[in-house]
């Protein structure tokens, strides 16, 4: 299982890489082989507001399609476009060409919330017990 | 009992190959007779706009009669129906959809209706309208039910909407809505096509709704929770009232998905547990068909302080005399064309009446106990993720067959090959690999013995032939497909010649 360390991890097995008040925004290696093969999502427009724990975009997979919940509040300053034609990416890369996307924080204290890599891999050898 | 896939329900007979019917087409044949002058621009009718009218003939299949029969007859010999095996799709409550119920629908009297009948000319069918509403408020303990809706995802966004409206009312229609991640998958889309965020809630280590997680994030931005009870995991929500006091206390409403009602009529009423509005699911707790996606019917009960609010055209009775009442200035107007779907409400009407009180009440009791009979023979042999209390339906999940490889998917394609009906899989999502069975009170205790066996047969042939399984279905017309490329490249048109 592949969990980067330099990036913060949420309970909704998303990874944020953060870059002052902009952060990126993804699903874990975890997240992608929970879902199995996706074929379709969904994401926000650029300029929309996220909220903490509110959901911001949807996946399908041939298993599931579930909400992506924000783990952070603020506005979206970027989409990976070319997700939306290939969601396979997030199956392949989740970490790089994965991404989805990016927003400028107007909490930034929302970050101190989220795991590092370590807490992360401990969080879900307890959630698939 | 034996449970080999050559010996138990699934059984091979003859199957036909069949082609699709444009690949049956042979140019000029043709099964019908028709004026000389159909489908030509200059003889068509004048009441359709020029620009409308095709330059070209359609593509359209040319087959005899005795071709297009022998199409769809094969076909539906290809099916899997509750008619034709045993079906326990957790959570979509398949249970028989009795014939007379399907009599009654065809009496002439009430088919050939027509919806633009006046009510003086329709009372029968307004008083069979008026009177399903009243049975329905009183199993589920609302003050009033629209039977508008024209299927259960339709009958949430109806009670969305009518959430909204309360609260525009009061001068804020607020802005987010909470979901437990126990509730039914279309939850999250009803709320968010009324405007909310939607804010997921964990359920606890039980598997059911702890009041302290509503409570740390109700404020009054909330204008509602969207409940499952009981739940996807089959749980009843025992912190129901609690929940909806936290919910109140805010001034927010209490909204319950009751797709899940069967396993509780004559039992339990949700408007004694103080929930708000509830949508019906005809077509899985009072018996009419699933219909392939259509028409089903998912009526709205709601208290009182929501009547207002309730979709027109409501049916009244007054003076003897039923009616259509349009003026409610404060409705949320029409959600359907006409009244919602009739027959589907007749079907479910006639349940009712068939069946009584004592009967609905016996049915739910039933749909609990065949699904606790499940649980009993397999528990041990399958992982019971979640061991509490289960109501209509049980999850099991493929953890003990993880060193096998044998995946919950592999299971689901195995018990075809022995005649059955794969229950739910991957549902709910708290549940890795899930395995959502519910065998509804349709089933003797003979079926739920084969099909018990059949389980025990794929978890003892998963531990020793895994690959047998996971090379399942064996025994079907088309072996496993490729999921994954027909939904990321669906070819959905014939590649016509030109």
């Amino acid at each position: 299982m592949n969990i980067p360390g330099e990036l913060k991890y949420s309970k909704e097995h998303e990874w944020v890489r953060v870059d002052g008040t902009i952060i990126t925004l993804g699903i874990t290696d975890y997240a992608q082989e929970e879902l199995g093969d996706i074929v379709n999502v969904e994401l926000p427009d650029e300029g929309d507001e996220v909220h903490r724990e509110e959901s911001f975009g949807a996946v399908e997979s041939v298993k599931a399609s579930s909400e992506f919940f924000s783990p952070v509040t603020g506005k979206v300053t970027e989409v990976n476009e070319p997700l939306l034609d290939a969601p396979e990416t997030l199956n392949e890369d989740p970490y790089d060409e994965g991404w989805m996307i990016k927003v400028e924080l107007s909490k930034p204290a929302e970050l101190d919330d989220l795991m590092d890599a370590d807490a992360y891999q401990t969080y879900i050898q307890e959630e698939s017990k | 009992m034996e449970a080999n896939p050559s010996v138990s329900s699934g059984r091979s007979g003859l199957t036909h190959a069949e082609p699709l019917i444009i690949e049956r087409s042979a140019p000029g044949r043709c099964g019908h007779s028709l004026p000389a002058s159909f489908g030509h621009p200059e003889t068509a009718s004048a009441d359709i706009p020029s620009a409308c009218l095709r330059s070209q003939p359609a593509a359209l299949p040319e087959v005899d009669e005795m071709t297009v029969v022998r199409h769809f007859t094969r076909l539906s010999a290809w099916n899997h129906s509750i008619d034709s095996g045993m079906y326990p799709l957790g959570s979509c409550t398949m249970k028989y959809n009795p014939r007379i119920n399907e009599a009654l629908a065809r009496l002439p009297s009430f088919s050939d209706l027509h919806p633009y009948l006046p009510a003086s000319h329709c009372q029968g069918a307004l008083q069979l309208m008026w009177e399903l509403a009243q049975y329905l408020a009183e199993i589920a303990g609302f003050a009033e039910v629209t039977l508008a809706p024209a299927a259960g995802a339709h009958g949430e966004w109806t009670g969305m909407k009518m959430i909204r409206a309360y609260h525009r009312a009061q001068g804020n229609p607020r802005r987010r809505v909470l979901v437990p991640d126990t509730a039914h998958g279309t939850n999250p889309a009803s709320s968010k096509l009324c405007g909310y965020n939607v804010v997921e809630i964990k359920s606890g280590p039980e598997g059911i709704l702890q009041p302290e997680a509503v409570a740390q994030v109700m404020d009054d931005s909330v204008a509602a929770i969207m409940i499952t009870n009981p739940n996807t995991l089959g749980l009843f929500e025992s912190g129901i009232g609690d929940i909806a006091d936290i919910v109140h206390a805010q001034g927010g409403l209490v909204y319950c998905d009751g797709a899940n009602l069967n396993s509780m009529m004559g039992v339990a009423r949700p408007g004694d547990m103080d929930i708000d509005v509830l949508q019906f699911n005809l077509h899985k707790t009072f018996a009419t068909p699933h219909g392939g996606g259509g028409p089903g019917s998912g009526p709205v009960g709601v208290c009182a302080k929501l009547v207002p609010f309730l979709p027109i055209p409501r049916v009244a009775k007054k003076e003897g005399q039923y009616l259509l009442e349009e003026d409610h200035p404060q409705s949320i107007g029409r959600v359907k064309s006409f009244y919602g779907n009739f027959a589907v409400m007749l079907r479910a009407y006639a349940y009712i009446r068939e069946m009584g009180g004592g009967g609905l009440k016996q049915a739910s009791q039933m749909a609990v106990l065949a699904a606790n009979y499940l649980r009993a023979k397999l528990e041990g042999h399958y992982h019971l993720p979640y061991p509490s209390r289960s109501l209509h339906e049980v999850i099991f999940s493929d953890q003990n067959l993880a060193e096998t490889k044998v995946s919950t998917l592999d299971i689901a394609k195995r018990l075809l090959d022995h005649g059955f009906h794969p229950p739910t899989i991957y549902f709910p999502l708290v549940v890795h690999g899930a395995l959502m069975i519910e065998p509804t009170e349709t089933e003797n205790i003979e079926t739920l013995d084969e099909f018990a066996a059949a389980l025990l047969a794929i978890e003892q042939e998963a531990q020793h032939n895994p690959d047998q399984v996971r090379a399942a279905p064996q025994r079907t017309v088309v072996g496993r497909l490729d999921e994954v490329k027909a939904a990321r490249e669906p070819v959905l048109r014939w590649p016509t010649k030109d």
